[in-house]
């Protein structure tokens, strides 16, 4: 029998110890991995609830004036914090698009980012072929039920993508994810901290084995004044993405001074756009420009049978969100 | 002294409300139980094939695991489990009787344990192998074997008038176009359950359902004994929608579990298993051939409707109703057929085939509209038909034309230009969009009970049930004015078989059904009253005759002298203090054969598309409807907008999805089957005629469960052409269907 036990961590360190017993996950919100474990996706032995540990729940400055967003604080409460809604508002929309009001009260930050892909036959153990669930199982959304799914960095293991909101505004932000673990504490950027499925997509980040999320930073801010979170869904609320864009922009007058653009809803991991920015650096900001930095950023898309209409979308979107990043337009979505 | 208002079309506020509210309302896995068992559905992971082996030895070695119930050790039932009748009057069950698989998600077995927790862990140990065979899940290629149905619900599978060929060749402008819709599942709030518990050979069962009656017949038949000896009870259900219209094989599974394990079983399906074993609504190939004259009027009409169904038994999804039924138009070919395939086999789902066929049909009408540049709305009255053009009766009463002119009026139609695009802000794309609602009248045989009790109260009951709709406030209502007591001093049950028996609620029929039976059934009672109070010496009301009494707030009151009262209360005391009682039962009469008995509407909706993303928004809908007497305005309100709510969910957002190589569903949670949430709908502006219909009932009162669903779907597909240009046929419309395909 499938007995779980559970304990309630106090510090860190305990909990890395409690850890280093195989079968161990850490609980946070749980706001996702209890609903996997309900369906037998996952099969933990041991809990850790990491909800009681200390001095993980609070958001401060860092000494650079970037900010330093503790794991455990909850999403609504990092949305709603004072100094990210004035100095990182991209952050505070993309967390306010995810799930319910409910779901961002129970989650936390650092379980967020660890939140696994919605693809239909990962979270169904009947789908017999997953291969991130099942490694070697095969990938039944490849030729299945794949709207949803990745148009970009995808593998023919899997072509799950990543359901997080605030992960694409993270990398935008060049947000940097601290762990401590058995070998002491470091540092991961967040365009690293996901990985792409290739041949292990059992795999979703570069936590190790026993690392613990502590805090992620947040470099100084800079793109307070212009910036837009665009989430584009089958239904206003309460739905994941079918394409969404953080765009973040420095102007000087019309013309970029620097430009940031992330992608969810299209890959296994938040999808930085980085062609795209480097073709709106130094030039101004017009409809010509823009829509050559949108058609570069998905020149790689390799759509799949029900998700072509993202490769357009994904191109459409960043449009209006670089142009609402920088004040131009609005529109519905 | 002054004579009470009716209570009837009041907006009174939910009897049950503070109930619901303060989690004092008891749903059917809610009822605490001595010695409960816990039990868990175990289903196919298979779609067609057998059952090769089962090794349940891990499951029943552990804790608490009282039954691991499989087609192995299950008790055989009578006539192998299915029902007898043919065509069947019970669904074909899943009884856990022979090794057969039709559809994933079947139920295979069932494992019962003193906790839920074990009962859940044990079925996840159970380890089932199976053989799997060749299944049917390509709706396109098993359409060429589609088979024409039996009488489906009754009613007429194929209708032919006048010469449909002769109408075509009559007609200058033609369109033809087919609709599709996809699998859709009801999911309720609360998904089923049902406990059950055995007393010698008497069965109780806690079951939520919408038909208390109708499912102590389905299981008692099923296992083979008398109804006599079943007791179904239902007081409060969160939501039906029509898949607990029927008894699915969940019921008599746990009930047959419960009489294994000897003591009493509660099994409560999982979400999950909300999408097969408990009906759905069919998927939907809709071909439609329209063609009408320049100016409008209509020649000719073809409604051939494909819709799936399972591989053991024939449900269809009526499509053609509306179509019949509508338009003037003299030459109409209609028909339906059936796919089969390895699904469950689909159900009512509210409004059944009236929101899927009025979706084809309200799009056809629209279709022609613009090519005929014509209104949509002056095409339809155009076609109105005056009396029921396929049963050639005269409706019983329709104001469907005063429902188009204050719809038009409220929604401001006369503002909308005709060309699709032409009403642009921004990058928004504004659509109008209109359409037809309709649904027919039905009433069926009930009964009722009331009760005057000696301490003054008066208890009314019917074997009814309660849906979350307001049925308990609406029966309070009509039994309070006929009683003439204040609503507050009676006490409505229903949702128990023992009471006088009702018809399920269903096809919209419970207030037309149960409201005449619980008016006369408290007259009666009030007439007893009165003419005790007439014959008591010790009455002050003592020789007047009973037309010059009349009751109010519970007392027997003289009409011309006000100070001349007598209380209920009183009157029974001195009578002996026992209650008096009257059951009355009633059933429509004659008026079916003479008129034609459906209710209208009309729906008039405005979209916002996204002109680069083709993301939609509804800004606003109107609706006006012409539904008979209301019975409660605030509840009946409450109808409609659910109604409507679902009509923007059934457009844009609701789609099961398969995969035929598993025959299995791909989105079977609430966080991927989308139903629309609050920032989905925005201004809706819901109004009735509240004309009495003179020929329905004693009231004339129709039922409003499953109007408000119909045209909106329509409406919104036809709003989303005017924004757009696009014209999508297939549900539901998302943005990906009308985004335009040009440069970025």
């Amino acid at each position: 029998m499938d007995a779980i036990s559970y304990e309630r961590a106090g510090d860190v360190s305990s909990a890395l110890r409690a850890a280093q017993q195989p079968g161990t996950m850490f609980i946070g919100g749980g706001t996702n991995l209890l609903d996997l474990m309900k369906g037998g996706v996952e099969r933990p032995l041991r809990l850790v609830d990491i909800t009681h540990l200390r001095g993980l729940d609070t958001i401060g400055t860092l000494p650079d004036g970037g900010l330093r967003i503790g794991a455990l604080v909850r999403n609504s409460d990092t949305a709603n914090h004072a100094l990210v809604r004035a100095q990182y508002p991209l952050l505070s929309q993309a967390l306010l698009a995810g799930a319910s009001a409910q779901l961002r009260n129970m989650a936390t930050v650092g379980g967020n980012l660890m939140q696994r892909t919605r693809c239909g036959y990962f979270y169904d153990t009947a789908f017999t072929q997953c291969n991130k669930r099942q490694p070697g199982s095969g990938c039944a959304a490849l030729e299945g039920q794949n709207r949803m799914h990745a148009i970009l960095g995808a593998s023919s293991q899997c072509v799950a993508v990543n359901p997080s909101d605030m992960s694409v505004a993270l990398a935008a932000l060049d947000a940097v994810v601290r762990v401590n673990g058995p070998r002491g504490e470091r540092t991961i950027a967040l365009a690293e901290f996901h990985r792409l499925p290739a041949d292990r997509p059992d795999v979703d980040t570069t936590l190790q084995p026993g690392e613990l999320i502590t805090a992620v930073d947040l470099p100084p801010p800079l793109f307070s004044d212009h910036s837009h979170y665009l989430k584009v869904r089958d239904r206003a609320s309460y739905a994941f993405a079918l394409v969404s864009v953080a765009a973040a922009l420095q102007l000087d007058g019309t013309t970029v001074k620097s430009a940031r653009i992330a992608l969810g809803g299209v890959a296994h991991k938040p999808w930085r756009a980085s062609a795209a920015e480097q073709m709106l650096t130094g030039q101004p900001l017009t409809d010509a420009t823009l829509r050559e930095a949108a058609a570069a950023a998905l020149r790689d898309a390799r759509p799949l049978r029900d998700n072509r209409f993202k490769v357009q979308l994904a191109q459409r979107s960043i449009v209006r969100a670089v142009n609402q990043a920088a004040g131009r337009t609005g529109g519905i979505a | 002294m002054i004579m009470n208002a009716p209570l009837i079309g009041q907006p009174m506020d939910r009897t049950d409300g503070v109930l619901k509210v303060t989690g004092e309302a008891r749903y059917a896995a809610e009822f605490p139980e001595a010695r409960l068992a816990h039990a868990v559905l175990v289903t196919s992971t298979i779609a067609s094939g057998s059952i090769a082996s089962i090794d349940a030895s891990r499951a029943q070695a552990l804790p608490g695991v009282l039954l691991v119930m499989t087609y192995q050790n299950a008790p055989r039932l009578p006539n192998g489990g299915r029902p007898p009748a043919t065509p069947s009057v019970g669904r074909h069950l899943s009884l856990l009787q022979d090794n057969q698989i039709h559809y994933s998600n079947e139920p295979v077995a069932v494992v019962v344990a003193d906790t839920l927790e074990h009962a859940t862990d044990a079925a996840r140990q159970l380890r089932i192998a199976y053989q799997s065979t060749p299944a049917v899940l390509d709706f396109t290629s098993a359409k060429a074997n589609a088979h024409a149905p039996i009488t489906p619900q009754g009613r007429q599978t194929d209708t032919q008038r006048g010469d449909f060929n002769a109408g075509l060749a009559d007609g200058a402008v033609r369109i033809e176009a087919v609709y599709t819709t996809p699998i859709e599942h009801h999911n309720p709030m609360e998904p089923h359950a049902t406990m059950a518990h055995w007393d010698g050979p008497q069965l109780t069962l806690y079951d939520s359902t919408q038909g208390v009656s109708g499912a102590r017949v389905a299981v008692a038949t099923t296992l083979g004994i008398s109804p006599d000896d079943v007791r179904v009870i239902s007081p409060f259900l969160g939501g039906g929608f029509g898949c607990k219209g029927s008894s699915w094989s969940h019921v008599a599974l746990c009930a047959m579990a419960s009489k294994q394990t000897g003591r009493p079983v509660r099994l409560a399906l999982t979400r999950p298993q909300m999408f097969g074993p408990v009906g759905a609504r069919p998927r939907t190939e809709q071909h439609f051939t329209l063609a009408a004259r320049h100016d409008g009027t209509l020649t000719a009409m073809r409604h051939d409707s494909f819709s799936n169904t399972s591989m053991f038994e024939d449900w269809t999804e009526t499509c053609c109703m509306v179509t019949r039924m509508l338009y003037a138009v003299p030459n109409q070919v209609t028909t339906h057929r059936l796919v089969q395939l390895n699904l469950g086999t689909p159900t009512f789902m509210r409004a059944p085939g009236e929101t899927t066929g009025s979706f084809a049909l309200e799009s056809a009408m629209d279709e022609l509209a613009a090519a005929l540049k014509m209104d949509p709305l002056a095409l339809r009255l155009k076609n109105y038909a005056e009396a029921d053009p396929q049963e050639n009766k005269p409706w019983s009463s329709k104001s469907l034309r005063q429902c188009y002119q204050i719809g038009a009026e409220k929604f401001g139609w006369s503002r909308r230009t005709p060309a699709p695009r032409s009403m642009r802000a921004g990058n928004t794309l504004i659509g109008m969009g209109m359409a037809t609602a309709t649904y027919p009248a039905n009433r069926s045989a009930a009964s009722a009970v009331a009760r005057i009790l000696p301490d003054g109260t008066a208890m009314v009951a019917s074997g009814t049930q309660d849906l979350g709709t307001g049925t308990y406030t609406v029966m309070t209502q009509v039994a309070a004015d006929a009683l003439g007591f204040a609503p507050e001093k009676i006490h409505f049950a229903l949702g128990d078989s023992t009471l006088p028996p009702a018809p399920g609620s269903g096809g919209s029929q419970s207030a037309a059904s149960v409201a005449p039976a619980v008016h006369d059934a408290s007259l009666q009672v009030r007439n007893q009253l009165i003419a005790l109070a007439l014959a008591d010496s010790a009455s002050p009301l003592h020789g007047m005759n009973a037309d010059e009494v009349s009751v109010d707030n519970g007392w027997v009151v003289s009409r011309s002298n006000p100070s001349l009262r007598d209380p209920a209360g009183a009157i029974l005391a001195r009578a002996g203090g026992h209650p008096i009682e009257a059951v009355v039962s009633v059933k429509p009469g004659g008026e079916r054969s003479t008129y034609s008995l459906h209710s209208f509407g009309a729906v008039f909706v405005e979209v916002h598309v996204d002109a680069d993303l083709g993301t939609i928004r509804v800004p606003r809908m109107v609706g006006v409807y012409d539904a008979g007497r209301i019975l409660n305005q605030k509840t009946a309100h409450s109808q409609m907008l659910g109604g409507m709510v679902w009509g923007v969910g059934a457009a844009f957002e609701e789609d099961t999805l398969l995969d035929p190589r598993y025959g299995r569903f791909v989105n079977a949670n609430l966080a991927e089957y989308h139903v629309p949430v609050n920032a989905d709908i925005g201004t809706l502006d819901i109004s009735f005629l509240d004309e009495p219909d003179p020929h329905i009932n004693s009231l004339g009162v129709r039922g409003i469960g499953e109007i408000g669903l119909t045209g909106v779907v329509a409406a919104l597909a036809n709003a989303v052409y005017h924004a757009t240009g696009v014209r999508v046929r297939d549900l539901p419309i998302t943005l990906d269907k009308v985004m335009t395909p040009s440069e970025v």
